[in-house]
């Protein structure tokens, strides 16, 4: 057997410095389809709130901090499909920062639970109206009670590419020690895609870099965005961009399983879409006989994603 | 008669209306009755065998229709259905 791979554990004064840093884990079960080409994941999961989220919530929060721009007495505001919220919990209560949220009131239930387990505020929107109706209401509450709220605005906050251009970028540049061909993932703010693709970009103008949306407005990619049916993001820059995929939520859903059962990996949906446009660019390169090295995010665990059982049910609207 | 509540995903097919009220028996009927006034909203709702798509959950009132009879779940008149979806990025 191989000895465990032994690196010095970190040794940290707040918990918000365990942000980022996640490993990079090679998909060699999944890479069988498209012999040549190597499949790589980041491990966002590994982040101390559980995904993606924590590097932008760390980088808007700290940026508002120095800034002063939450004076004593206001309260953080956001909209929220669910892990920017349970990541600016996180670390609001680190930092001090008290924090409320708006989320659609369909968000899965374990997101409520976490959120509230940091001492947060949660405000529901309307359930039918998915993560444009958070945004309206949250807008809405920052003009009824002026002064009340600092409201960062993820969707518009250009700490939040920052993050990805500052931490993600570089990480996946050293994992790979400047290997990297191709990075593919999601649009749900587009943050991460976005800041992501521009350093890489500045790191090599020849990787290219491809962003995922879901193939139709009614889709089941929680977390990723349906960019022509709903408000465009004020921080998306598709110049960073060589390329768009549309994914129908029955390929992200198959390859979640995929991951769970063949690489012990246990993803959410989106993270299932973003391996199965990595396998797509995988599956390309390896028919024209080319090798690559592809890198993609595993934004969160599938533990987010649980349904109440049968006699668990309770629905809160 | 029913109400059935129309996520925004959806609302292209009913030309931007949220609230429909639909005639009908069980959950099956009242959408096979949505899908004749308002054609193309049955695809994006079932798969091709017919089955309701994974990730769309129907409600009578505040229950999954999962955890009732599924598309045979009886509605009554005053009842209220509901189409909800995954929710988008952020």
């Amino acid at each position: 057997m191989a000895a465990l791979r032994r690196s010095r554990a970190a040794v940290v004064e707040s918990i918000t410095e365990l942000v980022g840093n996640t490993p990079l884990v090679r998909l060699h079960h999944i890479e069988r389809d498209c012999p040549g080409v190597e499949l790589w994941a980041k491990c966002e999961f590994t982040n101390p709130a559980g995904s993606v989220k924590d590097r932008a919530a760390l980088w808007i929060i700290r940026d508002a901090v120095a800034r002063g721009a939450i004076r004593p007495g206001m309260r953080l505001i956001d909209s929220t499909s669910g892990n920017t919220g349970i990541a600016y919990a996180m670390v609001g209560a680190a930092l001090g920062v008290p924090i409320s949220l708006v989320m659609p009131a369909n968000v899965s239930a374990p997101r409520k639970q976490v959120t509230a387990a940091y001492g947060v505020e949660l405000i529901y929107s309307s359930e039918m109206e998915g993560s444009d109706g958070a945004i309206m209401l949250a807008r809405e509450l920052v003009e009824r009670h002026p002064g009340r709220f600092f409201y960062p605005d993820q969707y518009s906050n250009p700490m939040n590419p920052r993050a990805h251009y500052d931490s993600t970028a570089p990480e996946i540049w050293e994992q790979t020690d400047g290997r990297v061909t191709h990075f593919v993932t999601g649009i749900g703010t587009s943050g991460t895609v976005v800041g992501t693709s521009r350093r890489l970009h500045e790191l090599s103008p020849t990787i290219r870099c491809l962003a995922i949306q879901p193939d139709d407005a009614m889709h089941g990619l929680e977390g990723m965005k349906h960019l022509p049916s709903s408000l465009v993001p004020q921080i998306y820059d598709p110049t960073v961009l060589d390329g768009m995929m549309w994914m129908p939520t029955e390929e992200g859903w198959d390859m979640a399983e995929r991951l769970a059962h063949e690489e012990g990996l246990f993803v959410g949906h989106s993270s299932g879409g973003n391996v199965a446009g990595a396998l797509r660019i995988g599956r390309e390169l390896a028919a024209r006989g080319e090798a690559g090295v592809v890198v993609t995010i595993l934004c969160d665990r599938g533990d987010r994603y649980f349904v109440p059982l049968k006699w668990e049910k309770t629905y809160v609207w | 008669m029913p109400t059935v509540r129309i996520p925004t995903p959806l609302r292209k097919y009913t030309q931007g209306q949220e609230e429909l009220q639909v005639e009908g028996a069980t959950v099956s009927a009242i959408l096979g009755a949505l899908e004749a006034a308002h054609p193309g909203i049955r695809e994006r709702i079932f798969d091709d065998k017919g089955n309701v798509r994974r990730f769309v959950n129907i409600f009578v009132g505040d229950e999954d229709i999962r955890f009732l009879q599924n598309l045979d779940t009886p509605v009554g008149e005053r009842d209220e259905i509901s189409i909800v979806p995954a929710i988008a990025g952020g």
